[in-house]
């Protein structure tokens, strides 16, 4: 394996380059576009690896391993970083023993998230050194330069890569794994207790760490200068080199910057007065081009270039070249494929009998948002992991009068749902909460939770049991119910709804994707069908009109029965059984 | 100028193209190339319109292929042809599976499924290859075999000989789901 090149795509590449490292221990919350980092690590016996129930969690456990004096990674979706915020802030001031990284996944262009923040802003606020790699190598390169520079500055570094870093796959040549022992644990109140008065001393050794990493920096290998275009000067980082070289190639110089907080002072102060004007390339937010225009420096940058969504050769050739913009012209009538509700999916049959209840539908982070989405159309509210709790408490304190349903996965409740129901029965809120408990961390592909009774390496483990939980949290009022069961759905959601107090309604169903679960006998319509259309309102994607007639596709139906519940004909039946 | 080859392959998610892609970025590295190949995780996923891109050669640097730049679009479904047949090159190939999956927004009316793609993309003066994957995975005994076999159908119009492709398939396959995938990819390759 040693020295041979595999293809692998960002993620994989930094799991590599962690179990190259030395790494011992690696802990995660699931998220696109962060998720396979985990995933990699965990199948190398030398990783104690972990998925927590949520990203605060994760790193939490991470600060222990490494002032324990592991080398250790914690990896997150962008957005995760804002649930770890709190422990990552006091990390930076009590600096690491073993070397310590945080991946950040950030998504531009919001492929599957809900913002498109640019989480390099977090480590310079959070005063950690900050790599950008722009390929799978860099990924795993930076992985393990991240490491050493960690122990070498006492310092936690952000590895920060993009959806398109983490998702694209590029040859990567393998190394073996280098054997870093475990530090010595000492006991040392004045640098892992941030109490004020420890916390004001490390507040000024902290400035004094950044201060000779800023002077490494300029001689960081990763920051350095390329080419010997004349026809542009050009200082780039991330994806944003890129889609730079793809554009300019031979007609430019490069300052590429792989350490970017702090940045290369000096690097980037000769370049500009080597070449004059110079164009700042970086996707997302302005962050190189602030702090360098902060400096004294004139540079070009999203005065020309967007801010938003992502960078491309092609707006690259538009903006800089002036070339014109491609035409759509094919596609212009193609309708829009938006994401569905998978055929059988247990969710579907639970909002269609909560819209048969409800006056508001609060809904949260996975799969089940796709109900939202019409024809269901359930789900008028979607913050952040956990908010559909706490959001259906405030409305339900405003109108009284309104029966309000708040929707969230099991995985979800776990990571950050649970504080909101304690929120509802302390402060005696009167909203229903339906837990679509269907047994595991769904759009994410499928990773073990508290209450799936499996590890990250699909060993048994204990389980959280998730009606217990509920009913510690003093709610009393709860139903569980088969979710492809709508009789019994809706008279536990009337039951709920009209109770006046805090109540719960576990819809249980495991996910159609896990494995033996695809392919149950299928239904098809016969010739009882009124065209009435009801069984339409599911929004299955294996029911369609077809030539004036509903179908069921045979090849697409998993046969969860709930639009035989629908049906008032008794048109639908077991494939093979039409005229029964 | 550095010379690049430029595929996607598009579809709906849960069809298997991500396979095929990861086939092609294979046999490039077998070949010695420069390759990378950009995939889509998540929510669209979820049976939405997903698109994978591969490009390899003498250097690349980005990942994605723009708007006239495909050599080969390789569709596992008619619509998704049609909205991504604008990254075509002129003179390029657009391999298509002659099946129809419609989307969320035609099944409940609020749009039209698009009438004679195949006719359309030809007037517009694009190379159409028209492929009844289904049938032929079928008549092959393993319907799972779609993938395979629309890969070979684009893999007979790269520059890489039949060793190079058989061996990136072994790579990306289970070992005991070779000779299927193998006999599928011979069922393409072989097409008329």
């Amino acid at each position: 394996m040693i020295g041979i090149k595999k293809l692998l795509s960002g993620n994989e590449a930094i799991a590599r380059g962690a179990y190259e490292a030395g790494v011992r221990a690696a802990c995660a919350y699931p998220g696109t576009p962060s998720t396979e980092i985990l995933e990699n690590i965990a199948s190398y016996p030398e990783i104690y690896s972990e998925w927590a129930p949520n990203e605060k969690v994760a790193v939490e456990v991470a600060l222990g391993t490494c002032f324990a004096g592991a080398r250790t990674l914690a990896a997150m979706k962008h957005v995760g970083v804002n649930v770890a915020a709190d422990p990552l802030f006091s990390l930076a001031y009590t600096g690491v023993n073993g070397g310590f990284i945080l991946v950040s996944a950030d998504d531009p262009g919001m492929h599957s998230s809900q913002n498109e923040q640019d989480n390099r802003y977090y480590a310079k606020f959070m005063k950690m050194g900050l790599l950008e790699p722009t390929d799978s190598q860099e990924a795993k390169d930076f992985t393990v330069a991240g490491f050493e520079l960690s122990e070498r500055f006492d310092l936690p570094f952000m590895l920060r890569i993009t959806t398109r870093i983490s998702h694209s796959k590029g040859p990567v040549t393998l190394a073996e794994r280098c054997e870093v022992p475990l530090k010595q644990y000492q006991k040392n109140v004045g640098k892992y207790v941030v109490m004020p008065a420890n916390a004001r001393k490390l507040r000024v050794s902290l400035e004094e760490r950044l201060s000779r990493l800023a002077e490494f920096a300029d001689t960081f290998p990763g920051n350095r200068v390329e080419g010997d275009g004349k026809e542009f000067a050009v200082i780039t980082s991330g994806m944003g080199y890129q889609y730079a070289r793809e554009t300019l190639g031979n007609r430019a110089t490069y300052l590429r910057l792989g350490l970017t907080f702090p940045l290369p002072q000096k690097l980037i102060r000769d370049f500009v007065d080597r070449h004059g004007k110079v164009y700042i390339i970086e996707e997302g937010e302005p962050f190189l081009e602030e702090q360098i225009k902060a400096l004294g420096i004139p540079v070009i940058g999203k005065e020309l270039l967007p801010r938003i969504g992502e960078l491309s050769a092609a707006i690259l050739r538009q903006k800089l070249l002036g070339e014109a913009v491609a035409q759509v012209t094919l596609a212009a009538d193609a309708p829009l494929r938006p994401p569905v509700l998978c055929p059988g999916c247990p969710h579907r049959g639970v909002y269609y009998t909560i819209n048969k209840v409800a006056d508001v539908v609060t809904t949260d982070i996975g799969c089940y948002t796709l109900g939202a989405l019409p024809p269901l159309g359930a789900g008028e509210t979607c913050i952040c992991m956990g908010a559909s709790v706490g959001v259906a408490m405030g409305m339900a304190k405003m109108m009284p009068d309104k029966k309000i349903i708040a929707t969230i996965g099991d995985s979800t409740f776990l990571h950050s749902g649970i504080t909101g129901l304690m929120d509802v029965v302390y402060n005696r809120g009167i909203i229903t909460l339906v837990i679509l408990d269907n047994s595991i961390t769904g759009m994410t592909g499928h990773q073990q939770n508290p209450a799936t009774g499996f590890t990250i390496k699909n060993e048994p483990t204990n389980k959280v049991d998730i009606a217990e939980m509920v009913r510690a949290c003093g709610v009393k009022k709860l139903w569980t119910v088969d979710a492809y069961d709508l009789a019994g759905l809706e008279s536990a959601l009337r039951a709920a709804t009209t109770c006046g107090e805090a109540a719960v309604v576990i819809a249980k169903q495991p996910c159609v994707l896990l494995p033996g679960r695809v392919g149950g006998d299928s239904y098809q319509i016969s010739d009882d069908c009124k065209f009435c259309k009801m069984c339409m309102k599911l929004g299955c994607p294996a029911i369609e009109q077809k030539e004036g007639r509903v179908i069921i596709s045979a090849a697409l139906c998993n046969g969860c029965g709930v639009c035989l519940q629908v049906c008032k004909f008794g048109a639908i039946k077991k494939a093979g059984d039409t005229h029964g | 100028m550095a010379k690049v080859t430029n595929v996607l392959i598009v579809g709906v998610g849960g069809q298997g193209t991500l396979m095929a892609s990861k086939v092609i970025g294979q046999a490039a590295m077998i070949e010695g190339l420069a390759v990378k190949q950009s995939e889509v995780h998540g929510m669209a996923q979820r049976g939405g319109s997903v698109v994978t891109h591969v490009k390899f050669g003498d250097m690349v640097n980005s990942p994605l292929v723009e708007k006239g730049e495909a050599d080969i679009i390789l569709a596992f479904e008619k619509l998704e042809a049609l909205r991504w047949a604008d990254y075509l090159k002129p003179g390029g190939t657009l391999v298509i599976n002659d099946q129809e999956i419609p989307p969320m927004p035609v099944i409940i009316g609020a749009a039209v499924y698009p009438q004679q793609i195949f006719e359309r993309l030809s007037e517009a003066g694009i190379k159409v290859i028209r492929v009844n994957a289904t049938d032929l995975a079928r008549a092959a005994g393993e319907i799972r075999t779609v993938n395979v076999i629309l890969l070979a159908v684009a893999a007979k119009l790269l520059e890489f000989g039949r060793a190079t492709w058989e061996e990136a398939v072994a790579e990306a396959v289970p070992s005991k789901a070779l000779a299927v995938n193998l006999q599928a990819f011979a069922i393409g390759w072989d097409l008329k």
